[in-house]
């Protein structure tokens, strides 16, 4: 049995997954990404080997994708994460025509084919506003568990309008909420609106069309998933790889790759 | 057909040529700052070169001087100077090199540029006229901006013998009277209208080659990268016009090009994609940007910029010597609007020519310094994937400033739609 797979190494984490021939997602690794780019890939590689008792040489082939992708120095290829993330969509959710993924600093709307080919994509452009990090910086201002923040903003009947399109703003403009009274769960609600709205803004340059499929670190937040689907007026597919789903499409195209190299050429069969 | 460049083959003469005659120009230019002269300050989409010739002044053409200062890469020290003088960083990155360059006293990577004696100007785009009268504060000099009639509305244009084309055609050919006065004035020398017709005729030259150069490119392989080897041919176009040197370049590197057609010699070693260009390069990391996709086995086989920033002359128009002053009026009508033209409504001719042009993708770049020629981007892109199975890109950053161009970002994208075209490719042979 041959392996494949994929290594997303983005900017806050560093997401590894080893799939078999029958495109099994076998195991799977995360970690914080930090300043060593290099040394995070073959860390998080390494530790998805240890976790499914693999060895080095049973994983045929490895391709790097996400930001940090020409730094996974032990892989054979990259890919861009653009690529990754609308194949691992349509893998996961096969009716996928339209993906939001939604990282630590990019989010990006991506127009898929049946096939997975991307037709088009759109992302956020030098500004991290509408990402992970926006919300970070709330959590930060809020004292609140990243993990805490989806379930607490639910929690409010009417969100506070949040107008600053700076992620570096929107801690003071979320201190001066709290200033004015405003109860933590309403700042929150109105935080995951105004992210929703520009993810939304994203999705209709490509064109919104069904299905959905939600992917990236944020889409663990249960209060994003109600705001961009309360903002589209559409339900969106999250799957429970979602933060995983670069790292899948890339092992998804690294198995390509040894399929293909096992098909006799034409000067073979002739 | 192999090719050995040392048995007197034409192939690399064209950059050879472009790049001698540029140097002449701006040594021209040094010369004449020495001398403490003036010069014609003009710009690309409707320069009045054939005119200016005519009375010898030598030209600026500011928008060349900037990008050559990105090229060269001291623009972003210019952009602070223009900056620190009290400009904004939002406007023009063209306008705010050149402020710095004339605060320097003309100091330029290439030379140093002269005072100017008179700007000539058209209403083709609307930073030119705020640009023209920074000179005239700066230096009280005569400025003086004829209003072009553009194209009323999308698809909807005169030509000669419509009644509308010929109120037009009056109406531009009076202003050109008046500019032969104002250089008469500012020159000391008489209009010379035998002089004038060997202008015209170098000018008609001109746009024959470069009408054939750019045809000659739907050869599979491209004989030319319309992005880097057209920026140079479009600084000759402009700069040289009606000029025989300016002539004589596009006779031979239509011959060039001609002859690597015949051998099969393309631009790139291996071509795999031919890529439309729309809107104006990337200068600050030039040679990157265009490696960027030829890295992929991508060329830019055509560009709207070759339009636009020709003023039009890539439509081969030729003044009827007989009757020059109204066949000027005609030529500029028609071409200055072909070039506003190719900024606003660029959709139906990139649809037109993806065929003819073997086109396999489409790239979109609109920059932060010029909201005129980029806003309508979008929606242009919109309406050819509306009309044509074709794959886009569109990316963002600046002709200028280096401070919002983002390499990593950039690589990103184009990487994510070469992936998308070697898919394409390779679904398509499976099928």
């Amino acid at each position: 049995m041959s392996y494949a797979a994929g290594v997303d190494v983005g900017s806050t984490q560093t997401k590894a997954v080893i799939i078999n021939e029958k495109k099994q997602i076998v195991v799977r690794a995360l970690i914080d990404t930090g300043a060593n780019v290099t040394a995070a890939a073959e860390k998080a590689f390494q530790l998805a080997l240890a976790s499914g008792g693999l060895g080095d040489e049973e994983v045929e082939y490895v391709i790097g994708t996400g930001y940090g992708r020409y730094k996974v120095t032990f892989g054979n290829k990259q890919v861009t994460e653009i690529s990754c993330h609308g194949r691992g969509a349509v893998h996961i959710f096969p009716a996928t025509r339209t993906v939001i993924d939604m990282g630590g600093q990019d989010s990006k709307a991506i127009s898929v084919s049946p096939q997975g080919e991307i037709i088009d994509f759109c992302m956020n452009d030098k500004c991290a506003a509408g990402t992970g990090r926006f919300l970070g910086a709330a959590a930060h201002a809020l004292e609140i568990p990243l993990d805490q923040l989806g379930p607490t903003a639910l929690q409010a009947e009417k969100p506070v309008r949040i107008s600053t399109t700076c992620t570096v703003f929107a801690e003071s403009e979320v201190l001066s909420w709290l200033g004015k009274g405003k109860k933590v769960e309403e700042i929150l609600l109105g935080v995951h609106q105004s992210i929703a709205a520009r993810s939304i803004g994203l999705l209709r340059r490509v064109g919104i069309q069904e299905e959905i499929t939600f992917t990236g670190g944020v889409a663990k937040n249960i209060g994003m998933i109600q705001a961009l689907e309360a903002g589209m007026g559409k339900k969106i597919n999250v799957s429970e790889e979602s933060h995983f789903m670069g790292a899948i499409g890339a092992a998804l195209f690294a198995l390509d790759h040894i399929i293909a190299s096992r098909k006799p050429s034409l000067k073979e069969v002739s | 057909m192999p090719y050995n460049q040392n048995n007197n083959s034409p192939v690399g003469r064209g950059q050879r040529d472009g790049a001698k005659i540029f140097r002449d120009w701006f040594q021209e230019l040094s010369d004449t700052a020495e001398r403490g002269a003036g010069a014609a300050y003009v710009f690309v989409m409707g320069s009045f070169n054939e005119i200016l010739k005519t009375f010898d002044f030598p030209v600026v053409f500011p928008e060349i001087n900037s990008l050559q200062t990105a090229v060269r890469r001291v623009a972003a020290e210019l952009l602070n100077d223009a900056e620190d003088y009290g400009y904004s960083p939002d406007i023009c990155g063209y306008v705010k090199a050149d402020v710095a360059v004339q605060l320097k006293g003309g100091a330029h990577p290439m030379g140093r540029i002269p005072k100017p004696s008179l700007a000539v100007l058209t209403n083709a785009c609307n930073t030119y006229i705020k640009w023209a009268e920074i000179w005239e504060r700066m230096y009280h000099i005569p400025i003086f901006t004829i209003d072009i009639p553009g194209t009323r509305a999308h698809g909807v244009q005169t030509w000669p013998g419509d009644a509308q084309f010929e109120n037009d055609r009056r109406y531009v050919a009076e202003q050109i009277k008046e500019l032969i006065t104002l250089c008469e004035q500012v020159s000391g020398k008489k209009f010379d209208i035998d002089k004038f017709r060997e202008v015209l005729r170098h000018a008609n030259d001109m746009s024959r080659g470069w009408h054939q150069l750019l045809e000659l490119n739907r050869k599979r392989p491209a004989v030319f990268n319309a992005l880097t080897d057209g920026t140079i041919y479009l600084g000759v176009a402009n700069g040289l016009r009606g000029t025989a040197a300016g002539a004589e370049f596009f006779k031979n590197v239509v011959q060039e090009m001609e002859y690597k057609s015949a051998n099969d010699i393309g631009t790139l070693t291996e071509e795999k994609f031919r890529l439309f260009f729309v809107g104006v390069p990337c200068y600050p990391i030039f040679r990157r940007f265009n490696e960027f996709f030829t890295e992929w086995g991508g060329v830019f086989v055509h560009s709207t910029y070759l339009w636009f920033a020709s003023g039009g002359t890539n439509l081969g128009f030729e003044y009827d010597l007989k009757n020059p002053i109204d066949s000027l009026a005609e030529g500029i009508l028609i071409n200055v609007r072909d070039a506003m033209d190719s900024m606003f409504h660029q959709q139906q001719a990139i649809l037109s020519l993806a065929d003819p042009f073997h086109v396999d993708g489409v790239v979109y770049h609109p920059i932060k310094s010029c909201r005129t020629v980029s806003t309508g981007l979008a929606d242009g892109r919109r309406y050819v994937m509306e009309h044509r199975d074709i794959p886009t890109l569109f990316i963002e950053s600046d002709l200028m400033d280096k401070r919002v161009v983002s390499e990593a970002q950039m690589k990103n994208r184009i990487d994510a739609f070469f992936e998308g075209l070697v898919s394409r490719q390779q679904l398509a042979e499976v099928v």
